[in-house]
């Protein structure tokens, strides 16, 4: 090896050194995305499935409604 | 059907605390749980307001996306309710929730020592089966599986609170407002026992009284 070389060498080293610790101040993305977490648990019927019901959705949906109306006296007092 | 909505009149709530002692006596809530509560602001001063708060089974809620185990669902009607089996009492539901609703058995212990989180299910149980002795025990009863609305808003005497679907709170609310006008007006002695002419009529009855 030349001593043209041999004096080189840590020069290189240095500028490898240099790229290394420079590579470090790149952009990193710090946005963390969050997996969507899903329902673990038992599963539920829906309301309207059992009971007097019996999986007629719409009868549901009527009693409720009737019901939630009821709660507007000026329905019952007029 | 939309989604499920409490909604508390702040105008006609006379803190008579109703609604909690409702909610406590259907579900048979243990001692230091309250899935409902009142809240006065300016308790005492002319112009007090109380309101009911319990869960308000956000369309967005904040405890469904905090849950480490993933023990919270929504009902097709919009109801947040979760599972008992999985909870692991960590409290984390309870910081990110805005309305407190998130109760615990064993209060404010130690980390997984403070019990299974309990909190308003809208009376539509859990996830058990419907009416079971099971589904009572973890999560009081069903009313909404028998066509019934929560228990503290039928309840209510003053009707301040109102549940159901959204769209028809809503309208009951509009119709109310239009109807009463809004602030001062509804509060105080005229609100109560009337004003105009029958203050004209109060103040010379107290004239003839005093000229006799």
């Amino acid at each position: 090896m030349s001593t043209n070389t041999l004096k080189r060498l840590p020069l290189a080293a240095l500028a490898g050194a240099a790229l290394l610790g420079l590579a470090a101040c790149s952009e990193v993305p710090q946005v963390t995305v969050y997996e969507q977490g899903e329902y673990r648990g038992k599963a539920d019927t829906r309301p309207w499935d059992g009971g007097e019901f019996k999986g007629d959705r719409a009868a549901w949906e009527k009693a409720l409604k009737e019901r939630a109306r009821g709660q507007n006296e000026y329905n019952r007092v007029q | 059907m939309g989604r499920m909505k409490f909604l508390c009149d702040a105008e006609r709530c006379i803190e008579c605390n109703g609604c909690v002692t409702a909610c406590k006596n259907e579900h048979e809530v243990p001692w230091g749980v309250n899935r409902r509560r009142v809240v006065t602001m300016n308790d005492g001063v002319p112009g007090e307001r109380s309101i009911s708060v319990a869960c308000m089974h956000c369309s967005d809620a904040p405890c469904m996306a905090v849950c480490p185990t993933d023990c919270f669902y929504k009902t097709e009607d919009g109801v947040v309710l979760h599972d008992k089996d999985k909870c692991i009492g960590c409290g984390y539901c309870f910081y990110a929730c805005p309305f407190g609703a998130p109760q615990f058995p064993n209060g404010p212990a130690a980390f997984g020592a403070r019990g299974k989180m309990d909190k308003c299910t809208f009376c539509a149980g859990g996830p058990e089966e419907t009416g079971s002795a099971a589904e009572y025990e973890k999560y009081g009863s069903n009313r909404l599986a028998d066509g019934k609305l929560p228990l503290c808003a039928e309840m209510c005497s003053t009707k301040a609170l109102i549940a159901g679907d959204a769209n028809v709170v809503a309208d009951i609310f509009r119709e109310r407002v239009l109807r009463r006008g809004t602030g001062a007006e509804v509060w105080g002695w005229d609100a109560a026992y009337g004003g105009g002419e029958q203050k004209q009529e109060r103040k010379q009855e107290r004239k003839r009284e005093g000229q006799s």
